[in-house]
C-alpha cells in the first residue's frame, strides 16, 4: 500500500497539471484486443460519472484500473456488466459492438464481476449464491448435489476448501463471503472477470491466493480487470494501468511494472502526494491510561485479552482476518457481551451496551459500512451526525444547519467527492462512502477512537489526509486503538503495536521495534472459518 | 487556514486544508455554516422530509384525478360553490379520525415496524373511555382514560416487540385480538352511550366554520410533522428504521425508541378513539374495525416504505385524503361499497405506480436542471 521508499515522489504539480493522455507500446502483451470502449459517458442525477473513457483490454493480460475515490471506476466496470446503461459512447466486446441491457446479458457473453459492494444473497447456501441465476437444472429441479460439489472444487481452487457449500453466507465473516464473490464468477465461463477492489476484505494471505488465481486464469488466456487502490499490488499482478480522473481517461496502458509511481499518482490527483506516515511526537506524550481492558473473553473469538490506551497514543491491532481484532473492538465498545473481563474508562468499569460506551467517549467506525454503518437513503450531513446530531440539538430540536456546517467541515478535510453533504449516501463511491463512516467520529467530542479497518477503499490521497487527522486527533490527547489488515499501516500510524493470533495477543511491541515480515510471521496460521459464528 | 495541523501533505501548490479539529475555529465555522445554509435553500424540495415533495406530487395527481371524475359525473353539484366547500369539509372530517391514527402508524412503520392493533385499540379506549364509572369523572376523566388506555396498550405492544423480540407483525396481531375481546367483555357487547356534552360537542360544533375534528387532525399532522422532521426523536425513528444495526452502533438506544414508537401509536389511538366516540356519541367493541388496514394503506400510497427508514407525514395525509374522496365519491354516486373496495384496491396499486413513475421523472428533470446551471 505505501509507496515504496525509493520514490519519494518529488515532481512538481505544475508538470503534472496538464500531462497529455498517454498511450504507452502496448509490447507487453500479445492477446488479441478482447475489449474496447471508446469515449464512453454515463450521468447520474447531478454527476458526470464518466466522461469520456477509453479502455482497452487484451485477452490474458491483466489490465488495472486507477482513480481516485469517485474517479468513475466502479460505474466503469457496472456498465460493462450490464448494471448501467451508457449515455453515449461505444462498447466492442470481442471485435463486435456490444450492449449490455442487463447484468445476465453480461455474463452470456462471457463478462463476470465481483463488484465492490458483495452482492450476495445472505439467507441462502454458499452454492446457490455461487450458482445464483444459473443454477444446475433438470426439469425444472435445481440439482443440489451436482451444484454442491461444483462450487467445493472452485472454493478448494481459491484456497478454501474448508468453507462448507451448504452454510449460510450471514454466517460467514467478511473474507468469507468475498471468497463467495469469487466463487460465484469463476462459476461461469468467462473470457474477462472484472474484479472491483476484491482485496479490500481481505488479508495479506488471502491476497497471495487471489494473485495465484489470477495468473492462473490469465494463462488460460482470460482477461482480468483488477481495481485496487494499493499500488504496490498493482505492481506485483498488473500487466498494463489504465489512470481514470473524474470520469475521463488521463492516461492509457502504462506500463504496470515500470511506470514511476509518482506519474501513476499525479495522473490520478493531478497533483503529487508526499505519501508518508505522520511523524510520531519525538518524546513519549501520551497521558494516563484511558482505557483498560483485562482478560476479555469471547469462547470462539478471542481469549483472555489484556491492553491498555493511554490519552494521546495510537495502539494498532495486526492481525489476519478471522483472528478476532473486530470481534475484540465490538466488544470493548460494548456492541458484544463479554463471557469474562473488563473494560474499564477512566478507571471506570463501564456498563454493557454501547449507550453507556459511548456516554464514556467512545466512538468506532464498524468493519463493514453498509451493514454496520450507513443509512444509504440519507443525505451525508444526517450520516456523518448520526451519533453525534442529539448534541447540537436544543431541546430535543435538530439543528440542522449546524450539522451541515460539521459534516461540510468533515467533507472538506476527506475530500469527500462530490462535497455536496446534501447528497443520499447511496450515490457516493464506495471510498468516499467510507469516509463518511470514518468521519462520524471525527467531529470532537470523541475520547477513544476505535477504528475497524479505516482506510478500506480509500484512494491514496485521503488516506494520507485520514492519516494526519489521527495523527492530530492524537496530539490533542484522544486515545486511538486501530485495526487494520494492511501491516505497514498499521506499523506505520501506530506507536504501539499488539499483533494478534487466533483470538490471542502474541506479542506486544512499541511500532519501532517491529517490522512488516516479523508481523507476518507472528500473525500467520488460522483459517478464514475460525471466528465465525457457528 | 491555520497552522495548527502537523504537516500537510500535499505540495505547495495545493490549496491547504483547514486545520480539522476539536475544538473548532469558531470563525471557519461560521463561514462553513452559511455556505451550507444557504446551500439548504437552494435544495430545499429535498430538504428535511427527504425526497418527499416530489413523491406527493403523485398523489396530488390523484387527488385531481378524483375530482375531475366527481366532477364529470355530478357536474351540476361541482357547479355550486357551496356544496363544493361543504363537500371539502365533509372529506376532511371524514378522513380526520383515520388520519390521526395514520399519523402514528406512519411513525411506526418509518422505524421498521408495523402495527396491526390500532383499530382495537381504538375500539378499547372507546369503550373504557364511555363506562359508568369513567363517565363519571366528566369529560376530562373520559380523554384522560382514553388517552391512557392507548398509550399503554401501545407500551404493551412495545415491551412484548422490543425487550421480548416478539415480531412486530405477530405480537400486534395478538392484541389485536385481546384488545378487542377486553373491549367487548368490558362492553358486555353492549354499545355504550356517551352523556358528556362536552365530547359529543367536539364532532358536532364547528369553529369558524370548519369542524373541530378537522382542526385535531391538523394540530395532530402538524405535530406529527414537527417531531418527524425537525426533532431528535424523528432522527432516531428514521435511523432505527433504516439501519438498526448503524443506529444501535451510533450509540443510539434501539429498543427504548423502538418501544416509544408503539406507545405514541397508542396514542394517536387514543385521540382517535375520543373523535369517534363524539362522532358517534357511543362506543362499542366493534367500532374503528378495518382502521389497521385503512392506515396501513394511505402510508404506503403515501410513500412510507414498509421496510422502514422513509416515509413521509404529509404523504400519509395525502394517502387518507385520497381514500376520503373515493368514499365520498362514491356516496355522492349512490354506488356499493363493495364496487368502493374493488376500487380502492385499484387505486393504491395505480398511486404507487404513478408515483414512482413521478418521481423518476421529476427527479431526472430536477437534476439535469442543476447540472446545465452549475456547469
Ligand atoms: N447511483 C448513483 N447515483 C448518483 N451518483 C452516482 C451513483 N453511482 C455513482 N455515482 C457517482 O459517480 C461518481 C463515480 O463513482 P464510482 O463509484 O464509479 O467511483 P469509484 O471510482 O469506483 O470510486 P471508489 O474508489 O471510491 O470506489 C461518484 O461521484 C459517485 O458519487
Ligand atoms: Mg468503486
Amino acid at each position: 500500500m505505501a509507496l515504496p521508499e525509493d520514490d519519494p515522489a518529488t515532481a512538481s504539480a505544475e508538470a503534472v497539471a496538464e500531462a497529455p493522455l498517454v498511450e504507452a507500446p502496448a509490447d507487453t502483451v500479445a492477446g488479441e484486443v478482447v475489449l474496447r470502449l471508446t469515449d464512453l459517458v454515463k450521468t447520474f442525477p447531478g454527476v458526470r460519472a464518466l466522461d469520456g473513457v477509453q479502455l482497452e483490454v487484451r485477452a490474458g493480460e491483466v489490465h488495472c484500473l486507477l482513480g481516485q475515490n469517485g474517479a468513475g471506476k466502479s460505474t466503469l466496470i457496472k456498465v460493462l456488466s450490464g448494471v448501467h446503461q451508457p449515455d453515449s459512447g461505444q462498447v466492442e466486446w470481442r471485435g463486435e459492438p456490444a450492449t449490455f441491457a442487463n447484468p445476465q446479458a453480461a455474463m452470456k457473453a462471457g463478462i463476470a464481476t465481483i463488484y465492490q459492494e458483495l452482492d450476495l444473497v445472505e439467507d441462502l447456501s454458499v452454492a446457490e449464491n455461487a450458482f445464483l441465476g444459473h443454477e444446475y437444472r433438470s426439469f425444472g429441479f435445481v440439482r443440489r448435489g451436482r451444484m454442491a460439489r461444483h462450487t467445493r472444487q472452485i472454493l478448494s481452487r481459491l484456497g478454501h476448501g474448508e468453507i462448507p457449500p451448504g452454510r449460510m453466507v450471514r454466517s460467514l465473516p467478511a473474507a468469507g463471503k468475498q471468497i463467495v464473490s469469487m466463487a460465484r464468477a469463476l462459476s461461469h465461463e468467462a473470457r474477462l472477470i472484472i474484479m472491483d477492489e476484491p482485496s479490500a476484505v481481505l488479508a495479506h494471505d488471502e491476497v497471495g491466493n487471489l494473485f495465484r488465481i489470477i495468473r492462473e486464469l490469465t494463462a488460460q488466456g482470460i482477461a482480468v480487470i483488477y481495481i485496487s487502490h494499493r499500488l504496490e499490488e498493482i505492481r506485483e499482478i498488473g500487466d498494463r494501468v489504465t489512470v481514470l480522473k473524474d470520469g475521463r481517461t488521463t492516461a492509457a496502458n502504462l506500463p504496470a511494472r515500470d511506470t514511476p509511481t509518482r506519474d501513476l499518482v499525479s495522473r490520478m490527483t493531478g497533483r503529487t502526494i508526499e505519501y508518508v506516515f505522520p511523524d510520531r511526537p519525538s518524546d513519549d506524550t501520551a497521558g494516563a491510561d484511558l482505557l483498560q481492558v483485562e482478560g476479555l473473553t469471547r469462547a470462539g473469538e478471542f481469549a483472555d485479552v489484556s491492553l491498555n490506551v493511554r490519552a494521546g497514543e495510537i495502539v494498532g491491532i495486526a492481525g489476519l482476518v478471522g483472528s478476532g481484532r473486530s470481534e475484540l473492538l465490538e466488544t470493548i465498545y460494548g456492541a458484544r457481551l463479554p463471557e469474562a473481563g473488563s473494560v474499564r474508562m477512566n478507571g471506570k468499569v463501564l456498563r454493557p451496551g454501547v449507550g453507556a460506551a459511548v456516554r464514556a467517549g467512545m466512538g468506532m467506525a464498524p468493519e463493514e459500512r453498509k451493514s454496520q454503518a450507513l443509512l444509504l437513503g440519507e443525505p451525508i450531513y444526517r450520516n456523518v451526525t448520526l451519533a453525534t446530531f442529539g448534541r447540537y440539538a436544543r431541546l430535543g430540536f435538530t439543528n440542522a444547519a449546524k450539522e451541515r456546517a460539521e459534516a461540510d467541515r468533515i467533507a472538506e478535510t476527506l475530500e469527500l467527492r462530490p462535497r455536496d453533504v446534501d447528497r443520499p449516501v447511496r450515490t457516493l463511491s464506495g471510498g468516499n462512502q467510507q469516509k463518511v463512516v470514518v468521519g462520524r467520529w471525527l467531529l470532537g467530542g470523541t475520547k477513544l477512537l476505535l477504528l475497524d479497518e479505516p482506510t478500506r477503499g480509500v484512494d491514496v490521497g485521503a488516506r494520507a489526509e485520514l492519516y494526519q487527522v489521527i495523527r492530530a486527533l492524537a496530539a490533542q490527547g484522544v486515545g486511538v486503538l486501530l485495526v487494520s489488515s494492511e501491516v505497514p499501516e498499521v506499523l506505520g500510524l501506530s506507536d504501539r503495536v499488539l499483533v494478534m493470533r487466533e483470538g490471542r495477543v502474541v506479542r506486544e511491541a512499541a511500532a519501532g521495534e517491529l517490522d512488516e515480515n516479523t508481523v507476518l510471521d507472528l500473525v500467520m496460521a488460522g483459517s478464514l472459518m475460525e471466528g465465525a459464528p457457528a | 487556514m491555520s497552522d495548527a495541523t502537523p504537516t500537510p501533505t500535499a505540495t505547495p501548490e495545493r490549496p491547504q486544508l483547514p486545520a480539522q479539529s476539536p475544538p473548532v475555529d469558531p470563525a471557519e465555522t461560521a463561514v462553513a455554516g452559511d455556505k451550507a445554509a444557504s446551500a439548504g435553500r437552494l435544495s430545499w424540495w429535498r430538504g428535511d422530509g427527504g425526497d418527499g415533495a416530489k413523491r406527493n406530487l403523485g398523489l396530488i395527481g390523484v387527488l385531481a384525478a378524483l375530482i375531475v371524475v366527481g366532477a364529470i359525473t355530478k357536474p351540476d353539484l361541482y357547479g355550486d360553490p357551496n356544496w363544493v366547500w361543504n363537500n371539502v369539509l365533509a372529506i376532511l372530517q371524514l378522513a380526520s379520525v383515520v388520519g390521526v391514527v395514520t399519523v402514528g402508524m406512519t411513525f411506526v412503520i418509518i422505524g421498521g415496524g408495523i402495527d396491526l392493533s390500532v383499530g382495537a385499540i381504538v375500539a378499547l379506549a372507546g369503550v373504557w373511555c364511555t363506562t359508568v364509572a369513567t363517565q363519571s369523572y366528566g369529560a376530562a376523566g373520559m380523554i384522560f382514560t382514553a388517552l391512557a388506555v392507548g398509550i399503554c396498550v401501545g407500551l404493551v405492544n412495545g415491551v412484548l416487540i422490543s425487550y421480548g423480540r416478539l415480531v412486530p407483525f405477530i405480537a400486534t396481531l395478538a392484541m389485536l385480538v385481546a384488545a378487542r375481546g377486553l373491549a367487548a367483555s368490558i362492553s358486555n357487547k353492549q354499545t355504550q352511550v356517551s352523556s358528556s356534552t362536552f365530547i359529543n360537542d367536539i364532532a358536532a360544533r364547528k369553529v369558524i366554520g370548519i369542524p373541530i375534528l378537522v382542526y385535531i387532525l391538523g394540530a395532530v399532522v402538524l405535530a406529527g410533522w414537527v417531531v418527524l422532521n425537525r426533532t431528535t426523536f424523528g432522527r432516531r425513528t428514521i435511523a432505527v428504521g433504516g439501519n438498526p444495526e448503524a443506529a444501535r452502533l451510533a450509540g443510539i438506544n434501539v429498543r427504548r425508541h423502538t418501544m416509544l414508537l408503539y406507545a405514541l401509536s397508542g396514542l394517536c389511538c387514543g385521540i382517535a378513539a375520543i373523535m369517534l366516540t363524539s362522532q358517534a356519541t357511543s362506543a362499542q367493541a366493534a367500532m374503528a374495525n378495518l382502521y389497521e388496514l385503512d392506515a396501513i394503506a394511505a402510508a404506503i400510497i403515501g410513500g412510507t416504505l414498509l421496510s422502514g427508514g422513509r416515509g413521509t407525514i404529509v404523504g400519509s395525509l395525502l394517502g387518507v385524503i385520497i381514500f376520503a374522496t373515493i368514499t365520498n365519491l362514491f356516496a355522492i354516486n349512490g354506488l356499493s361499497i363493495e364496487a368502493q373496495n374493488m376500487v380502492k384496491g385499484g387505486i393504491i396499486v395505480a398511486a404507487v405506480l404513478v408515483q414512482q413513475f413521478q418521481f423518476k421523472s421529476v427527479t431526472r428533470l430536477l437534476a439535469r436542471n442543476r447540472v446545465t446551471t452549475a456547469t
